[in-house]
């Protein structure tokens, strides 16, 4: 009996990776010389730039003061580390000998010239919503970019999750055609930001939370915000809680600048987005990606009332701390932040960010004021030619946690964090993959 | 091995990125009117400008301002005769004065966004720089000076600000 039972699930388990290899097959496409560069229009490089700007594509495709897009960037998953490709076309690292058929199935079906399973870090899925005349633009910047050579390193992951072909069945399980769009009866701006926020932009790749295996929730689970690399990226709909509404301009004004008095500043992960990636794309998308946003927030095309309670109760509770003190984190407030970061009147100052209005203090997770106190931000992030020092030397995990707790307290309505400085010393830890050099807050 | 500009003039520095970028204005530039205070960014000695604004220059590293205008004590004004400065001899502000360079520059940050400060938010804004002689009253007085100064110099160059905001006197 007990033979039988363990000859059938060997014959499952050998049936399952046997069903998984033919599954997971593809074709190779076949490889190409190397096209010059002068073989694509200037005018269809120059439009490539511009949508690689809208994926932001160098952001993970370059590693920390690497060259651009040559890849090696570590990608710091639940299951792994995993190492970006190439995408220079060197011919030997990088996509050089890929046509154009293979990028666009690389892309929109996450499998390699050589027909490899790609993993999901890549957003393909995302991805399958770029038009083809769109993609033919991508190909084309991509391929008269200088080649790098610069072998790929191989994913850190524990077997046999590095076993590619599993890959086809979490595609079984979670791949389906169109799911991020696009959607029928709404009006050509709409469907422009759409088509840039849920195709190239995977703006919910970071925004949505993740199932166990890794693959975005959908359905309400959608943008409600969700950890990632060490930091928070909040909820892109009405449960984000910042004080002051996200309006269609708000949005429009932190996409483009990085920055807005009522709302803060892009910084960590969400920085090179808006400075090395949006920053290509002309206002009028912009402005699309704005309007639907706050259709999902709920305030397109809504005349708001003034934020003024919001406002008034930010600019009052600017003041705690800044008198003498002496409770512990208004010491430390009133010796390390009230210089830059008071506030007084009707409205808060840009180049003084008001942190009663900053959703990093009003978030469920307080990953993101963490970060920005042990790093800082750089003169490259959030409101560019401004910086912000990193205090990892100056505090202690205590005192960190201390100073956040106190903030939380006095200036949102929210519950106070749990286990806060058990978070301080993680993030100290454990490095975010993103722009910033650990402890010190400086750029490469 | 970073390039920024110091007082207007480029320059190239041998120190390592994560140098603190006073260690490179002091030791490796020679200019010492910014001073080593706490070294960790708690009492505004070594406060410069990064862009017109003022940053603690001990925590941050030199790396980090690469391409940026960085302003020290040297540069506040060519002839060292800015407003707050003549403010500062005026009311006679310093005891030892080893704080005074980076109160100052912590000073001139204050008067552009708050160019009529009141008490209140003077303490807020100089909280961060500490005074082991005790100034401080000084310091504000002299701040006050200043920006009655600087508005009325302001006042002069366009007519339609001279009626705002009125004269506060200690």
């Amino acid at each position: 009996m007990v033979k039988r039972i363990v000859l059938f699930l060997l014959a499952v388990f050998v049936l399952a990776v046997v069903g998984l290899y033919v599954l997971s097959w593809r074709p190779k496409i076949k490889a190409i010389d190397p096209p010059q560069a002068s073989s694509f229009d200037p005018q269809l490089v120059k439009r490539g730039e511009m949508l690689a700007g809208a994926g932001y594509c160098a952001t993970c495709h370059t590693a920390k003061g690497g060259a651009p897009y040559a890849g090696n960037y570590p990608m710091r998953t639940d299951f792994g580390i995993l190492w970006s490709s190439n995408i220079t076309p060197d011919p030997e690292t990088g996509i050089g000998r890929w046509s154009e058929a293979a990028f666009a199935r690389a892309m929109r079906k996450g499998v390699s010239r050589e027909g490899r399973q790609l993993f999901p870090a890549f957003p393909y899925q995302h991805f399958e919503l770029i038009s083809d005349e769109d993609l033919r633009a991508l190909y084309a910047y991509l391929m008269t970019r200088p080649p790098v050579r610069q072998e790929q390193r191989r994913p850190q992951l524990p077997f046999p999750l590095n076993w590619r072909p599993l890959q086809a069945g979490w595609k079984l399980l979670f791949v389906r055609e169109g799911q991020f769009g696009p959607i029928a009866g709404k009006d050509p701006q709409w469907n422009r930001g759409a088509y840039l926020a849920e195709g190239l932009g995977h703006c919910s790749a970071c925004h949505s939370p993740r199932n166990r295996l890794g693959a975005e929730k959908m359905g309400q689970a959608r943008y409600a915000g969700a950890a990632i690399d060490q930091w928070y990226a909040p909820p892109l709909d009405a449960r984000n809680r910042a004080p002051v509404p996200w309006s269609e301009q708000e949005l429009f004004a932190y996409l483009r600048h990085g920055a807005t008095a009522l709302h803060g500043t892009a910084a960590g992960p969400m920085s090179p987005v808006v400075h090395d990636g949006l920053a290509r794309l002309p206002d009028e998308d912009l402005r699309a990606i704005a309007a639907y946003f706050a259709d999902r927030f709920g305030t397109r095309g809504k005349t708001l009332a003034a934020p003024q309670a919001a406002l008034d109760r930010a600019m009052l509770a600017n003041h705690i701390g800044t008198a003498q003190q002496v409770e512990a984190g208004a010491n430390l407030y009133n010796a390390a932040c009230s210089s830059c970061h008071y506030n007084h009147g009707p409205m808060p100052l840009l180049v003084r960010p008001e942190l009663g209005l900053n959703s990093a203090l009003t978030a469920d997770d307080p990953s993101t004021l963490i970060q920005i106190i042990l790093n800082g931000i750089g003169v490259e992030e959030g409101l560019p030619g401004q910086m912000m020092p990193g205090f990892s030397h100056s505090f202690s995990n205590a005192q960190v946690a201390e100073l956040a707790a106190w903030l939380r307290r006095t200036r949102t309505d929210r519950p106070p964090w749990p286990a806060l400085e058990q978070q301080v010393a993680k993030l100290r830890q454990e490095p975010s993959s993103g722009t910033q050099t650990e402890q010190t807050g400086a750029r490469p | 091995m970073s390039q920024f500009h110091l007082n207007g003039q480029a320059v190239d520095v041998r120190a390592d990125d994560d140098t603190p970028l006073l260690w490179v204005i002091r030791d490796e530039l020679r200019l010492t009117g910014t001073k080593f205070g706490c070294g960790i960014g708690l009492c505004g000695a070594c406060t410069v400008h990064l862009n017109g604004r003022a940053i603690r220059s001990c925590i941050t590293p030199v790396g980090a301002v690469a391409g940026q205008r960085i302003t020290t004590i040297e540069g506040l004004s060519v002839d060292g005769q800015h407003p707050l400065q003549q403010a500062w001899i005026a009311a006679q502000a310093p005891q030892c004065g080893y704080c005074q360079p980076g109160q100052i520059m912590q000073a001139a940050t204050l008067l552009q966004d708050f160019p009529n400060p009141s008490d209140a938010e003077i303490e807020a804004v100089m909280a961060g720089s500490l005074c082991r002689c005790m100034a401080y009253v000084r310091i504000r007085k002299a701040i006050k000076l200043a920006a009655v100064a600087m508005q009325a110099a302001g006042a002069a160059s366009t007519p339609a600000a001279a009626t705002q905001g009125g004269r506060r006197h200690e």
